[in-house]
């Protein structure tokens, strides 16, 4: 079947390595016009929040932030889950370049939360708070994660142990999404994934969107060109590496 | 079965058990799990006596007296269906107002007062301009008044 066929050359590290590397500066384009769109609406034309005035803008870094910080996790478990069950290693590469990505978006979203926590709510942070605590659990499961594949010299293996710590600690999203609702929190409910449509202005809202697409549009920039890395390292005694770096023809 | 077939059965019934697992502790550590305690439980005294907790209610409106000179603030939560008072002595959050979802933590005084060691604000997950929310608060007004009117109820004496 075609789409067997393209997979199958997807994962392919040479056809890998040139194909990303014409994806990345479309990703890379868009992403940033999203980011200025989104950065200018947010801080310039969007109105402040009838309570929290000015300070409601912090919304535009933290949210995009905190989606990214699970949905890299996410593409980290799939990518290792696909890895084991078809010992595919390019799908490896992927799951290990995802995680240090992830561990800074979900630094950067417990920073900036905390940020407007302590005006808003009164505090810097509250260890009881199941939002948070679950958030702060990923960032240390990311953790795990390198400090795993760090420790396992060989790449076989630590794509194995890593990734079955990747998948077990996965049970972790779920918990994370539906912690403001389960149990009583001190974060807010969800304000965008909503039964009854999002409960934000759209002058507000756009801004908004446009940076969690932005912020996503980059991540992949970023996620390609690190697969890239990955690969090359990898696969560095092979022919084609060999080809890469010196050219038919160089006698060097 | 193919190897293949075999991990994929491996990792779906890890990933099962996994999920059994944690949603089996979570369920045991419910009530660990709740950041606050509902104001009907505190009254009806499902509360430890001697342990701080956690309470969570709205402000109710005109309730918040404030000793002159001082920090020392008292105010009143409810559920809408049970009130508890709160004394409070420190600075509140930029949030806090009348009207406004709140967290307490501290422990049962005497005489059924809370006594509040730390007082959060909650932010609920509304976010409008300021001439939005006014228009919103006066037809909700504008809509009492004319439920009161219709109703005809209004005391005579």
């Amino acid at each position: 079947m075609a789409i067997w066929n393209f997979l199958h050359k997807m994962a392919s590290p040479p056809h890998f390595y040139g194909l990303a590397a014409k994806i990345i500066p479309w990703f890379a384009v868009t992403g940033i016009a999203l980011f200025v769109y989104g950065a200018i609406g947010g801080l310039f034309y969007a109105p402040p929040d009838y309570q929290q005035g000015d300070a409601f803008r912090i919304i535009y870094v933290h949210v995009p932030a905190a989606y990214l910080s699970m949905l890299a996790y996410v593409v980290m478990a799939i990518a290792a889950g696909i890895g084991l069950i078809w010992r595919i290693k390019l799908s490896h590469a992927v799951a290990a370049s995802a995680a240090p990505l992830g561990a800074w978006f979900t630094f950067l979203a417990l920073v900036t939360g905390s940020i407007w926590g302590r005006p808003m709510w009164g505090t810097w942070w509250e260890w009881g708070d199941p939002r948070l605590t679950s958030e702060l659990i990923m960032l240390f499961l990311y953790f795990g994660y390198m400090a795993l594949r760090a420790a396992i010299d060989d790449t076989a293996k630590a794509d194995k142990a890593s990734a079955i710590l990747a998948m077990v600690g996965a049970v972790n999203i779920p918990i994370i999404h539906f912690s403001v609702e389960w149990w009583s929190s001190l974060h807010q409910g969800a304000t965008l994934v909503r039964a009854d449509g999002p409960a934000i202005e759209t002058t507000m809202l756009y801004p908004l969107l446009a940076m969690i697409f932005g912020f996503s549009f980059l991540f992949g920039a970023l996620l390609l060109q690190r697969v890239r890395a990955e690969v090359l390292f990898r696969e560095r005694r092979s022919r084609w590496v060999h080809d890469l770096v010196m050219p038919a023809g160089d006698t060097q | 079965m193919k190897p293949r077939q075999q991990r994929m059965l491996a990792v779906g019934l890890t990933a099962l058990g996994v999920l059994v697992t944690v949603g089996l502790t979570l369920r045991a550590f419910q009530e660990n799990m709740m950041f606050f305690v509902e104001i009907s439980d505190v009254v009806q005294g499902k509360v430890p006596d001697e342990r701080n907790f956690r309470v969570g209610g709205l402000v109710v409106n005109g309730s918040v007296t404030r000793k002159p000179g001082q920090l020392e603030v008292e105010f009143t939560l409810t559920d809408h269906e049970s009130e508890l008072v709160v004394a409070y002595n420190g600075i509140l959050p930029d949030l806090f107002r009348e009207g406004q979802g709140i967290i307490a933590h501290g422990r049962m005084g005497d005489g059924d007062k809370f006594i509040a060691d730390e007082v959060l604000a909650k932010h609920d997950e509304n976010y409008m301009p300021p001439e939005v929310a006014e228009s919103l608060a006066k037809h909700k007004a504008a809509k009492e008044a004319a439920i009161a009117a219709e109703s005809g109820t209004a005391p005579s004496d």
